[in-house]
């Protein structure tokens, strides 16, 4: 039997499922390491605002405050009683063999470990469309960190368009906060939501709080749009041509325009770690193979939406079950983990229809135009890629090598799915078949210095 | 204080709707001097008078950032120093010297 101690465990995230995990180990008398790259402890959706600011959670979170205010509270205890040795604003950007290499405020930073959770959370998933590039185009995600986290609006009358949860929880934020909308415009039809509802049904609150928020939107609302593209002058937006579900032309005029198509997972580290991954068709994109509790390979474990993007709740289950997995292959007593595996299958299957019923746009995304802007970073447009997949073929880190889409500052973040859709649509391919671009340490770029200073 | 050439009226993009109490931080932008408020990230603390943060390497249009979460690395932004930081995790402070373009002796 391990002795507890005796075993260097490292979580990366302070999110959902990482706060957790860390609980988890906590509770049987381990004291991980967490390494997080935000400046307090919550992850993306229970962001905090730095301080000095005073909305209070209801204002903040909603309906969910009182999940963030406890998650927010066990994390702080654990600090303050030296459970765990927490590392803010620290971001994990190579692993090899047992090593992480940070990067910290204060400059680079090692750490060794024995057993790795990996609980990365996911970001936005987006889809190219014509005028993305100007400013004034941001994620979702990224409008909602504007408001929860600084109090800001991106823009003074603003298009919000892809689909996904996030498109109808954001518009109703800011609605509330006083900002103006000009359109709420969702890719899904409401055939496709009809269709997805059923499987919802699982978790019938969600649903019925779901439409609640919808009913909020009223007529600003449409389903089953297509976006044609976003009109910009040098300052940013002016305006989003769109055509309704019966195919009439829109053009709405805006000055900030928020795109999203619900979650991809941060799975960077994960194929550094050596993960092996599985192209899933309910959520369109590769995700880490691991079992029911997360083990992913010898002594390293995934948790969260950086394996399964099952939204908070689901995290939350993840992390405690990654965290009983490594206490179990330690050999020490770990708790009952019967009630969360029930609470996983209930969320995924809850997250599964949700993916259906708000899909990611294949079809569109296979039709963007030639001038279209498919890597944000670098300006590569869908005609370039097109083009390299003649010469090099229908594979994704060919095409990455020939026309750099993949290879800019995000490293792939934000152009890689689309990217394999077009080159599937091009090689006359199914998606999953274009491949998976293979990861590059160092997953955030670096400022010289702090290597070599601390070198 | 000047609040610098673009402060004015409608040149900010980001508009604030909450937590508008909070102390006044100065720092300068290109030169001009400007304002903003503690707790703002660099990021808000920019385009609360400016539209943009940067010019696009590779393309004709500016760029203002993407994805408030420092995964996009499309805000980063250059220091009088020469330095560069990411504007949306990256807290304003006092008497900061920012830049939406290279220092010159950097050309």
């Amino acid at each position: 039997m391990t002795v507890p101690g005796a075993e260097r465990i490292v979580i990366v995230g302070a999110g959902p499922a990482g706060i957790r995990a860390a609980e988890t180990l906590v509770n049987a008398g381990i004291r991980p390491v967490v390494i997080d790259e935000g400046m307090k402890a919550g992850g993306q959706i229970y962001r905090r605002p730095p301080e000095g600011f005073t909305r209070p959670p209801e204002t903040l979170y909603g309906s969910e405050a009182r999940k963030a205010v406890t998650l927010h509270t066990l994390f702080d205890r654990m600090v303050a009683a030296g459970e765990i040795d927490y590392h803010p604003q620290s971001s994990v950007l190579a692993i090899a063999g047992n090593l992480l290499q940070a990067l910290a405020h204060g400059g680079r930073r090692d750490f060794t470990y024995d057993r790795l959770i990996l609980a990365t959370g996911a970001m936005d998933r987006l889809a190219p469309v014509p005028g993305w590039q100007a400013p004034g185009v941001y994620s979702l995600g990224a409008t909602q960190i504007a408001l929860k986290a600084q109090g800001v609006a991106l823009g003074r009358r603003i298009v919000l368009a892809g689909s996904g949860p996030l498109l109808t929880l954001v518009a109703v934020q800011l609605l509330k906060a006083g900002a103006e909308i000009a359109a709420i415009l969702d890719t899904s039809s409401l055939g496709d939501q009809m269709a997805g509802l059923p499987g919802m049904m699982v978790r019938p609150g969600l649903v019925l709080r779901g439409l609640v928020m919808r009913a909020k939107l009223g007529r600003l609302y449409h389903a089953g749009v297509r976006l044609d593209g976003i009109e910009t002058d040098g300052r940013g937006p002016v305006g989003m041509r769109w055509r309704d579900a019966r195919g009439r032309a829109h053009f709405t005029e805006c000055d900030m325009v928020g795109l999203g198509w619900h979650l991809r997972a941060e799975t960077q580290l994960a194929g550094l770690a050596g993960c092996a991954f599985d192209y899933d068709g309910d959520w369109a994109q590769w995700l880490p193979r691991t079992d029911r509790m997360g083990r992913a390979g010898e002594g390293l474990y995934l948790a969260g939406d950086g394996l399964r993007i099952l939204g908070a709740d689901g995290a939350e289950v993840a992390g405690r079950l990654a965290a009983a997995a490594c206490l179990a292959d330690m050999g020490l007593p770990s708790p009952d983990v019967a009630a969360d595996l029930r609470r996983l299958d209930r969320c995924e299957r809850f997250a599964r229809a949700m993916a259906r019923a708000f899909p990611w746009p294949a079809e569109s995304v296979r039709a963007v135009p030639d001038e279209t802007i498919v890597c944000r970073c670098e300006g590569v447009t869908a005609g370039q890629l097109r083009e390299s997949v003649a010469y090099g073929g229908g594979e994704a880190n060919r095409v990455k090598s020939l026309a750099r889409v993949g290879m800019g500052r995000c490293q792939g973040r934000y152009c890689q799915l689309a990217g394999a859709e077009l080159i599937a649509g091009k090689a006359g391919i199914k998606v999953c078949d274009a491949g998976r671009l293979r990861e590059q340490a160092p997953v955030r770029p670096v400022p010289i210095g702090a290597w070599v200073r601390d070198a | 204080m000047t609040s610098g050439p673009q402060a004015a009226g409608q040149a900010g993009r980001m508009v604030r709707l909450a937590d508008r109490d909070r102390p006044r931080v100065r720092f300068r932008l290109d030169g001009a001097d400007c304002a903003a408020l503690a707790g703002d990230t660099v990021l808000t603390a920019v385009l609360v008078s400016a539209p943009a943060v940067r010019q696009s390497e590779f393309g004709p249009e500016r760029r203002a950032g993407f994805c408030l979460m420092g995964a996009c690395q499309d805000c980063w932004l250059w220091q009088e120093d020469g330095g560069r930081l990411r504007a949306c995790s990256t807290l304003i402070a006092e008497g900061m010297q920012l830049r939406t373009v290279p220092p010159e002796d950097w050309q």
